[in-house]
């Protein structure tokens, strides 16, 4: 073992108790911090992962970013039309066919195209707006989670009956409907159809349970009097982190615009990154904490130990070995307690992991969302290490620049 | 212990410690002077007393010879070596390898056993391996008599013991100079009169220098010269 080190050693050992303690404070510090990181952390994953499963990771829309040039100008290369009106432009992503095809090469994920509009449902005098999708049941299913979130009947039902449709279970209960009844549904194209309730589900985001509802693709293009078309593609992808790069190229290469799912939700997003920032703070100022126990136990153990200073100074340690040896029982208070710590950390994890509970919203018991990575250990450890250097500096710091004469005077 | 020096006619010319017009004065609202004006020169295998009243300087002097402390004024020569423009690293290497101390008071180190105390300035020094620095230890505490000791704690020995531990450890890396401050004036007289006779056989039989800060004038007057201070400045004793 390094002189040093044994030296270092030596002098937290004769402060056992108080040794014991500082470790305790770093321990419970580095503990704490790494179950909180590891739940935060959960507790935004879970976030994301309902946020992203209820949404498309990249929409393509039937709009544009700009509104497109007026044809004259494009045609003559004009800077400027003037008195042109524009064509009324049929809204819809254009031949459906092609643009698929044309993504299908290339995109790592699945798309399903859909034909979204507002309809009225009407049952026995009460009404209910709702935006009405138009899907293909099996090609959805592979870009929706909705198939988990169904309560009644079933999501490929549409697939076997044309005039079915399924809706969010807020909206019968609003409805007064039940599974198997016969609905009115109305839309703004002025068509009319009798639908029958072949599923209900339930996503936990009430907007989409109380106000959406889903039939197949030909029966929404004949209520919305728009056969053939689509308005929506949705695209669900491999790797959700590649939203961005995938929206960008979609739009580049279709001219529609595509919204990833982190621009749909760029407030949330800023939000997140706002709770880790007071989540590191929080995790900071408690090992800041423990870092004035190890402040005070080594400055204890540099007062006791002044006359050991003086006399290893005149037998020649330098200041440097002086320093080192102070600094080196803070880090060693801090190695410890952080190690200790990481162990009492995946503790409260899988203990907190293990409680579960009733949310009164859902029949299902709930247990907490926690999310273990290195990457939590890593800081949480590294901070402790950090705030224990610096406590430990300080004092041997002192300790080096104690005037050996002094004290050997003092002694004598 | 280590043989003699080579008594070659170069090494009998430079002294081992030179002292040039030392001055330490302590600063202060109302400054006080320790030394001034000290000139001296200390050979190779003097046995040197320095004595004086109490607050006379004396280990003020002592420690500003073994270059724990640094003059205000004037320089201290180690072996021919300027030491006043050296590095705080430079001067603590000189102490490790050059000079050896004894204090009033063993000052060992509570925590670590009689041989691990007497291996530390060879453990900073780093010269010998492990095994050789426990039996250099071993052999420097048989010849101080204090063999069946090795494993003790400091605690478990009287005075006088200790006070051969600190001088075992004063030798650990074969310095040429033993710089000892009142090194039997906690000890009863049998003691101290062991501790005497080892300092004395350092001198004639293994060719060191000792410097001792004492007050006892019947020991200084059994020492080869007496350097004399009142009032910070050498007199004629």
């Amino acid at each position: 073992m390094p002189l040093v080190l044994s030296i270092a050693l030596t002098h937290i050992g004769g402060r056992l108790r108080q040794s014991i303690i500082s470790v305790l404070g770093v321990m419970l510090g580095v503990g704490f911090s790494i179950a909180m990181a590891s739940l935060m952390q959960g507790s935004q994953d879970d976030f994301i992962a309902t946020l992203i499963d209820a949404i498309p990771h990249v929409e393509v829309s039937d709009d544009r970013r700009e509104a497109a040039p007026p044809p004259a100008a494009e045609r003559f290369g004009a800077v400027n039309v003037i008195g042109a009106r524009p064509d009324d432009d049929t809204r819809g992503l254009r031949n459906p066919v092609r643009l698929e095809a044309m993504l299908e090469s290339w995109l790592p994920g699945r798309m399903a195209a859909s034909l979204s509009g507002q309809a009225v449902l009407r049952y026995g005098g009460r009404d209910v707006a709702l935006s009405l999708t138009g899907i293909d049941p099996a090609t959805y299913l592979r870009v929706s989670t909705i198939g988990e979130d169904m309560r009644e009947g079933s999501f490929m039902e549409l697939a076997a009956n044309l005039n079915g449709i399924v809706v969010g279970d807020g909206v019968t209960e609003k409805l007064g409907a039940r599974l198997g009844d016969t609905i009115a549904v109305s839309t703004s194209a002025g068509a009319v159809r009798r639908l029958k309730i072949v599923g209900t589900f339930h996503t936990g985001v009430t907007q989409a349970d109380e106000a959406t509802g889903f039939t197949v693709l030909k029966t929404a293009q004949v209520l919305f009097a728009r056969p053939n078309v689509i308005n929506r593609l949705a695209i669900r992808l491999d790797d959700v982190n590649a939203a961005r790069a995938v929206a960008a190229r979609v739009e580049r290469m279709t001219g529609y615009r595509a919204t990833s799912w982190q621009e749909a939700n760029e407030s949330l997003m800023e939000v997140l990154v706002v709770r880790n920032i007071i989540m590191y703070t929080v995790v900071g100022a408690i090992l800041l904490v423990a870092g004035f126990g190890i402040f005070t136990i080594v400055s204890t153990i540099v007062h006791e130990k002044a006359r050991d200073i003086a006399i290893l100074k005149s037998l020649g340690f330098e200041q440097r070995d002086i320093r080192r040896i102070f600094l080196t029982e803070g880090l060693a208070i801090g190695a410890l307690g952080s190690v200790l710590g990481s162990a009492l950390g995946y503790g409260l994890c899988v203990g907190l992991g293990s409680l579960t509970f009733e949310v009164k919203t859902n029949i299902e018991m709930t247990s907490l969302p926690l999310a273990y990575s290195p990457l939590h250990y890593a800081i949480a450890c590294g901070f402790a290490l950090f705030s224990s250097g610096i406590a430990g500096y300080v004092p041997a710091r002192k300790a080096a620049s104690l005037n050996p004469v002094e004290i050997i005077r003092g002694a004598s | 212990m280590s043989a003699p020096p080579a008594t070659g006619s170069d090494a009998a010319r430079v002294p081992l410690i030179e002292a040039r017009g030392l001055t330490r004065v302590l600063p202060g609202t109302v400054p006080v002077t320790l030394v001034r004006g000290i000139d001296l020169a200390i050979q190779p295998g003097e046995f040197v007393a320095i004595t004086g009243p109490s607050g006379s300087g004396k280990s003020s002097l002592l420690y500003l010879l073994g270059l724990l402390d640094v003059p205000s004024e004037g320089e201290v020569l180690v072996e021919g070596e300027a030491t006043h423009r050296l590095s705080e690293a430079r001067r603590a290497r000189m102490r490790l390898a050059s000079l050896g101390f004894v204090f009033q008071f063993h000052f060992l180190l509570p925590e670590f056993t009689v041989a691990e105390n007497v291996m530390i300035p060879m453990r900073k020094l780093a010269r010998l391996s492990r095994g050789e620095m426990r039996a250099r230890a071993e052999s420097l505490l048989a010849e101080l008599g204090l063999a069946d000791h090795a494993d003790k704690l400091p605690d478990q020995l009287s005075g006088g013991q200790r006070q051969r531990v600190a001088v075992a450890r004063a030798l650990a890396n074969e310095p040429p100079a033993i710089l000892a401050d009142e090194p039997t004036g906690s000890l009863d007289s049998k003691s101290s009169e062991q501790v005497f006779e080892i300092l004395r056989a350092l001198v004639d039989d293994h060719g060191k220098t000792v410097i001792a800060v004492t007050h006892d004038l019947d020991m200084a007057a059994r020492m080869d010269r007496r350097l004399h201070l009142v009032d910070g400045m050498l007199a004629d004793p």
